[in-house]
C-alpha cells in the first residue's frame, strides 16, 4: 500500500479534541468524498470508517487529528486517504482491538475489524504510550 | 569528450529546454495534430505543461531513472495526458507514438543545440532512458484508465439491466448471479435493496437455480445479502436450492438455518405470501 | 436545551425521527426523552425514522440497541423505519447486527408490525 501512495493534492487537517469535532470530521469527509466522485454507497462506507476512527481517537485517545485527502497510485488510481492520529496511551492488545466490540455491538470495544473492512488499504501504528495512528484508504473502482 | 559528468549533461537539457520551449511544444503538438479529437490549442497547452515538468526534473536531482515515477509535476503531467486519452478512447498505439514523436523532437532540438559529439550522445542516452520510463508509464495509466472506464460502462449496464420483478404485490424476485467479482455483486446488491424501497416490497425472493456451484464466495456473497435486506426491514427466502447445492452447503459447514429456504420460485411465493399474511417475519426482530 | 427532535403519539405509539445529521448531544438527549415518554404514558409501541439518516456507526448502533431493551422492559416493542440501501449495506460490511431491533421499511409497514391496521384494507393478496 504506502510504496504505491503519492500525496498528490493537499490534505486538510481537523482537529479531533472537542465532540462538535466528530461532527465536522464527518463533514470533512462527505465533502471530499463527493468531491472525488464516490458513489453513494462508498461515500457512507468512507464516512462511516471515518467516523469510528475519530471517535475511537476522541474516546480512547484522548483527541487528537484526522488529515483528509486525495491520492493517486501507480496506474493512475484515484482515493481518498484519512489518517487519525492520537497521542492517547496507545494499544497495548492490537489483536484484540481488531476484533472487539463489533459482533455484539455492546461495549466500547475498538471495532478495527469492522473499519477495515470498508475500507482497501488499513495501517495501524501503535504501541503503549506512543500514541495511535490510523491511516486508510478506499479507492476509486 | 568522453567522461562527460552527468550533472553538466543535464543542466544543458535543461537548458535547453528552457530555451527551445515554444518550438518543442508546437514541434510534438504538431505531430499530435489530428491523431485525436484534441484541438491544437489543447495539445499546446499539455504539451507546455509537460516540457516544463521536464524541465524542471532534468534540471534537478532525482536519478533520472525515477524522474517518471517519482518527481510529481512530471508523473501528474504524464498521468492526466494519459487519463485523457483513456476518456477519448484514443487508440492505445496513440500514446506509444506520442512518446516517440516527443523524443524525436528532443533529439533533433539536441542536435541543434550543440556539437559536441560525446554531449549529443550522452544528451541522447538520457532522453531515451527518461522517455522510455514516460511511455511505460502512460501506457499503464491508460490501460488501467480504460478498463476503469469499462468496467464503469459495464456497472451501468449491469444496474440498469438488474432483473428485479415483481413477482407479487410486495414481493420482488431476483436471480443471484453467482459469477460476479464483488464489486460488481454490490451493485447487484445496490439495486435489489433500492427495488425493494421503491416497490416497499415486504418479501425479496433470491433464486440460486442459475448458480451453477456454491462455493464459500457465492455463500458469503447470499448472506450478505439477506442480512442487508433483513436490515432494512424486509425478509428473504431463497429459492432453487437443489439437492446437490443443499448437500455442497452443507459440506462447506455453511449455517443457512436462519434463512428460509424452498426448492421452487413457486413455493417461495407461497413463503412469501403467507409471511406477509402473517404480518410478521421470522427474523422480525433481527439478530 | 430541548433535545431538538420531534416525538409524535399515535394512541399508544410515539413516532420519532432521526435527522441527517447526528451528533451524541441530541442523540442521548433523544434516548432520554424517549424513555421517559414510554415509561410515563403507557406506551406500547415506538418508530423511529432512520429514513434521513446517511451514517450509522457503531455509536448510533448502540444506541438503538439499547433504547430497544429499555423499551422492551418498559413494555414497548420499537423498531427502526427507513434504512438508507447504502447504510444497510455499509452496516452489512461492517459487520454491526443490530441485535434486538426490529425494523421496518418504512413507517407505514413500522405501525403494521406494531398491529395498527388502515380502517379500509384491501384484499390482502391483490397484486
Amino acid at each position: 500500500m504506502r510504496p504505491d501512495e503519492r500525496i498528490g493534492e493537499e490534505h486538510d487537517v481537523h482537529p479531533v479534541r472537542v465532540e462538535e469535532d466528530l461532527l465536522a470530521a464527518r463533514h470533512a469527509v462527505r465533502a471530499a468524498a463527493v468531491a472525488a466522485g464516490f458513489s453513494i454507497v462508498d461515500q457512507t462506507k468512507i464516512v462511516t470508517a471515518a467516523s469510528e476512527l475519530v471517535r475511537n481517537a476522541y474516546i480512547h485517545g484522548g483527541g487528537g487529528t484526522m488529515t483528509v485527502g486525495v491520492v493517486r497510485d501507480a496506474r493512475g488510481r484515484t482515493g481518498l486517504r484519512l489518517q487519525v492520529r492520537d497521542d492517547g496511551p496507545g494499544i497495548a492488545d492490537v489483536e484484540q482491538a481488531m476484533t472487539d466490540g463489533f459482533s455484539t455491538g455492546a461495549g466500547l470495544g475498538h471495532g478495527l475489524g469492522g473499519t477495515r473492512r470498508l475500507v482497501d488499504d488499513f495501517h495501524l501504528d501503535t504501541a503503549p504510550g506512543r500514541g495511535t495512528t490510523v491511516t486508510v484508504v478506499r479507492w476509486k473502482p | 569528450m568522453l567522461g562527460t559528468d552527468e550533472g553538466q549533461v543535464r543542466e544543458v537539457l535543461a537548458r535547453m529546454l528552457a530555451e527551445d520551449q515554444a518550438t518543442l511544444v508546437r514541434d510534438w503538438a504538431g505531430q499530435q495534430a489530428g491523431t485525436g479529437p484534441e484541438s491544437g490549442r489543447e495539445l499546446q497547452r499539455e504539451a507546455t505543461g509537460l516540457l516544463e515538468a521536464l524541465r524542471g526534473a532534468v534540471g534537478g536531482s532525482l536519478p533520472v531513472a525515477r524522474i517518471v515515477e517519482q518527481d510529481p509535476a512530471v508523473r501528474d503531467a504524464l498521468t492526466s495526458w494519459s487519463e485523457r486519452r483513456a476518456r477519448v478512447g484514443a487508440e492505445p498505439s496513440a500514446t506509444a507514438m506520442a512518446m516517440l514523436a516527443l523524443k524525436r523532437t528532443m533529439l533533433g532540438a539536441i542536435e541543434r543545440h550543440t556539437e559536441d559529439s560525446a554531449l549529443r550522445y550522452r544528451a541522447a542516452l538520457l532522453v531515451n532512458e527518461l522517455l522510455d520510463s514516460a511511455g511505460v508509464l502512460t501506457f499503464a495509466v491508460y490501460a488501467s484508465g480504460r478498463e476503469r472506464i469499462i468496467r464503469e460502462q459495464h456497472s451501468q449496464v449491469l444496474e440498469l439491466s438488474t432483473p428485479v420483478v415483481r413477482l407479487w404485490r410486495h414481493v420482488l424476485a431476483v436471480p443471484l448471479i453467482g459469477t460476479l467479482d464483488s464489486a460488481r455483486a454490490q451493485v447487484v446488491m445496490n439495486s435489489l435493496l433500492e427495488a425493494i424501497q421503491a416497490n416497499e416490497a415486504r418479501v425479496a425472493i433470491i433464486d440460486i437455480t442459475g448458480v451453477p456451484t456454491v462455493d464459500t464466495a457465492v455463500a458469503q456473497h447470499l448472506l450478505q445479502t439477506v442480512g442487508a435486506v433483513r436490515l432494512m426491514g424486509a425478509e428473504c427466502v431463497v429459492s432453487g436450492i437443489r439437492p446437490s447445492i443443499a448437500q455442497t452447503i452443507t459440506q462447506l459447514g455453511i449455517d443457512l438455518s436462519h434463512i428460509v429456504t424452498r426448492g421452487s420460485l413457486a413455493d417461495a411465493l407461497a413463503t412469501a405470501m403467507r409471511l406477509i399474511d402473517e404480518g410478521t417475519r421470522p427474523g422480525g426482530v433481527t439478530g | 436545551m430541548s433535545a431538538g427532535l420531534p416525538i409524535l403519539r399515535l394512541g399508544d405509539i410515539l413516532l420519532g425521527g432521526l435527522l441527517s445529521d447526528l451528533d451524541d448531544k441530541t442523540a442521548l438527549a433523544f434516548t432520554d426523552e424517549l424513555t421517559e415518554r414510554i415509561a410515563n404514558e403507557g406506551i406500547r409501541g415506538v418508530i423511529i425514522d432512520i429514513s434521513r439518516l446517511e451514517i450509522i456507526d457503531s455509536f448510533v448502533a448502540r444506541v438503538l440497541m439499547q433504547l430497544a431493551g429499555t423499551g422492551r422492559l418498559l413494555g414497548a416493542r420499537m423498531v427502526v423505519a427507513g434504512m438508507r440501501p447504502a447504510v444497510a449495506l455499509t452496516l452489512t460490511e461492517l459487520g454491526l447486527r443490530l441485535t434486538g431491533v426490529a425494523t421496518a421499511l418504512n413507517a407505514e409497514q413500522a405501525m403494521e408490525l406494531l398491529g395498527w391496521r388502515r380502517p379500509a384494507e384491501e384484499a390482502p393478496h391483490a397484486p
